[in-house]
């Protein structure tokens, strides 16, 4: 049949195989290129300025591979890179504690309204992330609802200050990426069968033991995305820590910022981002091996 | 009192929910209700109730020109991100290719790369070949962080394409470039859509990069931030409650034309 084909058409199958094989490059070429040129030739870029030195002029740097760089950075550093993992770690937990029951919520409990709350998740986004963080100081400060209403309670002292603390910078962060965290949570639970849960009924486990033997089991790709996408720019905001937080509160975030857009110790910003990028690529690999998903994009 | 408690263990994931929602929408009702303050300078005390600010959004000087580039980036970027990403989307649900491994890497990389990473690198490479930043540097920036997202919303949607709807159309005597034009793209095109929504969305809320790579343009991020201290003019308000119900309006539209179809189809 082949041999047929080739001698009837002559070069002419050969030349839609081709074509069949070149299709998928040609489809990835734009892309990939706009992806090589503008996020890993900037990476490269910012690896090799991590490792020079000052040179003779101001704000003039010269290259002399010098790697220690990376552990003088560590070494001033490592209290910023600490709090920042632990805020970040925080802020997804309590994002997680807010969402799940939300998106549990939208997706077996809501009926004809399921599409309407979703949008409502996604809508803040629209109102300005800095507007939403200042309207959260607003809401935080002395006389403020959230305040007052704590106060009235007896739960904090009139001297309690909510906002300007690290609890304001972890409440804020969960805050803002709360959505990241609720709509992958919301797919995966929207998937599953309600006859799991049914069936784990019929077989005698009460709510509890059904949620965590066959939903939470089933929700874990939401759970894992979830974490990711909230984790990761959580790790990485330095706008929540600045208009929220005090000089107590710095996250490594507003460290690099400063370096780079104000002392321009571009070295010393490149080193510390190109540590924050591999401690972060690390926790996420360990973490999406740990949890046995591996479908990555 | 037993009826309560019934009533309460009943309904207690609802209940969780609406506390839930309630902690997404007390910002933006703060929001709300400060664009309607009769503000003197700087909008952090309530002084009185007015429309003004409703009426005449653009009086600040420099707010509407930042609204402006906000909306032309963001469309620009969605363009770009769109079309580039979708593209990636079929080559990666559709062909079997070499390479595939670093390909997927590529596109996941830029998602797990902290926004502020993704600006500085950036920067240094504008700053290192000379090239001064502004409104094209912007645009380049945010088509680039947009196409991970762009990649995996719409890769998801040709995933979830029944096969057999093409193989049908291919029954039926159509060639592959039909199949393609009138019923692959048709069925992925909510995909598509929903890709430019997210890439729309992220790129005009975007502040990290845009702080970075921005030169002297300025977009409406980077002046709520930049006037954050100085005294917040409460037209600001206005513009991100705007953009909120607008936002709201069109994708509830958007769902009501489609669930027509759905019915009337």
């Amino acid at each position: 049949m082949v041999a047929i084909a080739r001698k009837s058409s002559s070069a002419n199958p050969l030349d839609s195989l081709r074509q069949k094989v070149a299709m998928p490059y040609l489809l990835l070429l734009p892309g990939m290129l706009w992806l090589l040129v503008f996020f890993l030739a900037p990476i490269l870029t910012l690896v090799s300025t991590s490792t020079k030195v000052p040179g003779m002029g101001i704000g003039e740097f010269v290259q002399q591979y010098r790697w220690a760089n990376y552990w003088d950075a560590i070494s001033t550093m490592h209290t910023q890179f600490i709090r920042t993992f632990v805020y970040a770690v925080i802020a997804t937990l309590l994002a997680l504690a807010i969402s799940y029951p939300l998106a549990y919520a939208i997706a077996f409990k809501s009926g004809r309204w399921k599409n309407v709350l979703l949008v409502l998740v996604v809508a803040p986004f629209f109102c300005s992330f800095i507007l939403r963080t200042i309207a959260w100081r607003q809401i935080l400060a002395q006389d403020g609802l959230v305040f007052k209403t704590l106060h009235s309670l007896h739960l904090i002292s009139a001297d309690t200050r909510l906002t300007s603390s690290a609890f304001a910078v972890v409440t804020g962060l969960a805050y803002n990426f709360l959505p990241f965290m609720t709509l992958p949570l919301y797919a995966s639970l929207e998937r599953i069968d309600p006859r799991t849960m049914e069936a784990s009924g019929d077989l005698y486990a009460n709510g509890l033991t059904t949620f965590r033997k066959v939903t939470l089991p089933l929700s874990m790709p939401g759970v894992v995305a979830g974490t990711l996408l909230t984790f990761i720019p959580a790790a990485g905001d330095f706008v929540n820590a600045q208009i929220l937080g005090n000089p107590s509160t710095t996250m490594i975030g507003n460290v690099i910022n400063a370096q780079y857009l104000q002392t321009s110790n571009y070295p010393l910003a490149a080193t510390l981002s190109f540590i924050l990028m591999l401690a972060i690529l690390v926790i996420v690999m360990i973490y999406i091996r740990k949890s046995g998903t591996d479908e990555l994009v | 009192m037993k009826k309560f408690t019934r009533w309460f263990s009943k309904n207690l994931i609802r209940i969780y929910a609406v506390m839930g929602f309630t902690y997404l929408f007390i910002p933006i009702l703060y929001t709300f209700v400060f664009s309607f303050n009769d503000y003197v300078r700087s909008n952090l005390v309530w002084r009185g109730f007015t429309f003004n600010n409703w009426t005449d959004p653009c009086a600040p000087l420099d707010i509407c020109p930042a609204l402006g580039n906000s909306i032309k980036i963001g469309l620009m970027a969605t363009f770009g991100a769109t079309i580039l990403g979708t593209l990636i989307a079929f080559a990666l649900a559709r062909y079997a290719f070499r390479g595939r491994g670093i390909v997927n890497t590529l596109i996941f990389l830029p998602m797990a790369t902290p926004e502020l990473v993704l600006g500085a690198s950036l920067l240094t490479m504008f700053l290192n070949l000379g090239f001064n930043p502004g409104f094209w540097t912007i645009v380049i920036a945010h088509i680039m962080f947009c196409i991970s997202f762009v990649v995996v919303t719409v890769k998801a949607r040709i995933a979830s394409l029944d096969p057999r709807l093409e193989q049908a159309a291919m029954d039926l005597y159509a060639n592959e470039a039909e199949t393609f034009r009138r019923v692959t793209l048709p069925l992925v095109a909510p995909g598509i859509a929903g890709g430019a929504l997210l890439a729309f969305s992220l790129s005009f809320d975007d502040f990290i990069i845009t702080n970075f790579n921005s030169g002297t343009t300025i977009t409406f991020p980077l002046y709520v931030y930049t006037h954050a201290e100085r005294g917040l003019p409460a037209q600001a308000n206005v513009i991100g409650v705007s953009m909120f119900l607008l936002a709201l309006i069109v994708v509830l539209a958007g769902q009501f034309v489609g669930r027509k179809r759905k019915v009337s189809a």
